[in-house]
């Protein structure tokens, strides 16, 4: 069964990584390091993105013409700052591993599979 | 069930054999093992449903095994209902509905809810269990005191709604209630080595004892302290005790072993006046450690007028008002406690909050008794 891991926080937590000495951001990298290196079987394509300020979002006005925005899709507080796939038997294996992710929230999705 | 690995269409099954079971009972009689005869009825079924459908054919011959005990099914069952990726309101939902055999309807009607609301909460859940794939088993040992955390806490919602009802014509539905005790016996049968399902159902049994004096033959709610106690089935009240002796032979105290100790302290006392209050106030000291809570602390201060006296009980009461502004059993103790300090009006205008917050008609009509007697 695959998953995908969305990797949230909050705007606060954005900006404290961004305010971070090099050595406080070699703590955390080590921390979420260790958890990838721990599930690397289970793990399959995933990524940390850069931060929601660089993103720009494409939307389509009702006659089709698409827009382009600066800025996220999700707006207010909660931010995507990663994500990845993870592959389990079921989501008590996921939820497993996700309680011990050392990085803050995580949403966990299953994949569309397509035989479905 | 276990075997099928496939929530939504085994829960179907399930339902089916049910109606099965309560059609040909009343003609057939019912079988010397019911439970299993219900589970033969179900995989036979599910075997038909199987070759119906191509989707499933490749189960057929894990189908074919024979079925393990089927109280542990139905246990297995109850954990996947259960399951904390769901929400509260569709655990209950669904625990009706897959274990108890509730329509859609029933379960709307005990919960003040539309059937639309009801039928689209089960038809999300088991979405979820399917497209997430909740497993179908039971979980593994060291997270089952969680786990079991979440059947409990349904369980206990399940009776409260039958025992107290928050609204609704009639005033208690028994049905509820005793196949939410029901349920609790069946997980105290299956997991005897974890004491806080056994407190959980002795707090059950010790409330369902004394249901016979928490009415009037005119349908008029008396409360506690003007129950008459011979009505109160004495049998049962000590068969409670004994569970939660065996609990807490175990050691491992928990919020419903301490809840069922202190409803035991008043199912155990001659009186109103002559109950242990003073035990009782330390259990809810207990209790309070456990489960931090308004609600606990209100519970508290009906002991600790007992122990403590009006002022010190009415003073920790006006504490909770940020917290409890909307419960409607905070006004009402607040009324009584002003009313004998001799505040006749406040504890008239605190009566008469109460009153409007609650749904419950017997309440309703107890709160307007007061108000004309005060």
């Amino acid at each position: 069964m695959k998953y995908v891991f969305l990797f949230c926080g909050s705007a606060e937590q954005q900006q404290a990584w961004e305010t971070m000495t090099r050595e406080e951001r070699g703590i955390q990298y080590e921390q979420v390091g260790r958890w990838f290196a721990e599930y690397s079987s289970k793990l399959g394509p995933g990524n940390q993105l850069q931060p929601p300020h660089t993103a720009t979002t494409v939307v389509f006005q009702g006659n089709g013409e698409p827009i382009v925005r600066d800025g996220p899709f999700i707006e207010g507080n909660e931010i995507i700052g990663g994500y990845t796939e993870v592959n389990v038997a079921d989501l008590d294996e996921a939820l497993r591993m996700a309680k011990t992710w050392p990085a803050g929230t995580v949403e966990i999705r299953p994949v569309m599979e397509m035989n479905q | 069930m276990r075997i099928l690995g496939d929530f939504d269409v085994a829960e179907e099954i399930v339902q089916d054999a049910l109606l099965v079971a309560l059609e040909r009972w009343p003609v057939d009689g019912i079988p010397d093992r019911p439970g299993a005869w219900l589970l033969t009825v179900a995989r036979r079924r599910a075997l038909n449903q199987v070759n119906r459908d191509a989707r499933y054919r490749a189960k057929l011959a894990l189908l074919e095994q024979p079925i393990s005990h089927e109280s542990d099914d139905r246990l297995r069952l109850m954990f996947t209902c259960c399951h904390p990726a769901l929400s509260r309101a569709a655990q209950v939902a669904l625990t009706l509905r897959a274990v108890c055999g509730f329509t859609t309807a029933e379960i709307a009607h005990a919960f003040l809810a539309s059937e639309a609301a009801v039928a689209q909460r089960i038809v999300r859940a088991r979405r979820k269990i399917v497209a997430a794939n909740i497993p179908y088993r039971m979980p593994p040992d060291d997270e089952l005191e969680e786990r079991l955390g979440e059947v409990l806490a349904v369980l206990y919602l399940m009776f409260n709604e039958g025992y107290l009802t928050s609204g609704g014509t009639t005033s208690t539905r028994r049905d509820l209630a005793e196949d939410a005790a029901w349920l609790a016996a069946l997980v105290v049968r299956f997991l005897p080595g974890v004491p806080e399902p056994l407190g959980l159902l002795a707090l059950m049994r010790l409330h369902l004892a004394r249901v016979g004096a928490r009415f009037t033959s005119d349908g008029e709610l008396v409360l506690l302290p003007d129950q008459d106690r011979s009505l109160w089935n004495r049998t049962m009240i000590a068969e409670a005790v004994t569970f939660i002796e065996q609990a807490a032979a175990q050691r491992r105290p928990g919020p419903y072993q301490v809840e069922a100790a202190i409803v035991a302290c008043h199912a155990e006392a001659p009186s109103w006046a002559a109950t242990d209050w003073q035990q009782i106030t330390i259990l809810y000291d207990l209790l309070l450690q456990m489960t931090p809570s308004p609600v606990v602390r209100l519970n508290r201060a009906v002991a600790l007028r007992q122990v403590a006296g009006l002022e010190a009980a009415l003073a920790e009461v006006n504490e909770l008002a940020p917290q409890l502004d909307n419960y409607h059993l905070f006004h009402a103790i607040r009324a009584e406690f002003l009313l004998e300090l001799g505040e006749r009006e406040l504890a008239r205008a605190s009566a008469l909050r109460a009153l409007g917050l609650t749904q419950n008609r017997a309440e309703q009509s107890l709160l307007s008794r007061r108000l004309l007697e005060w």
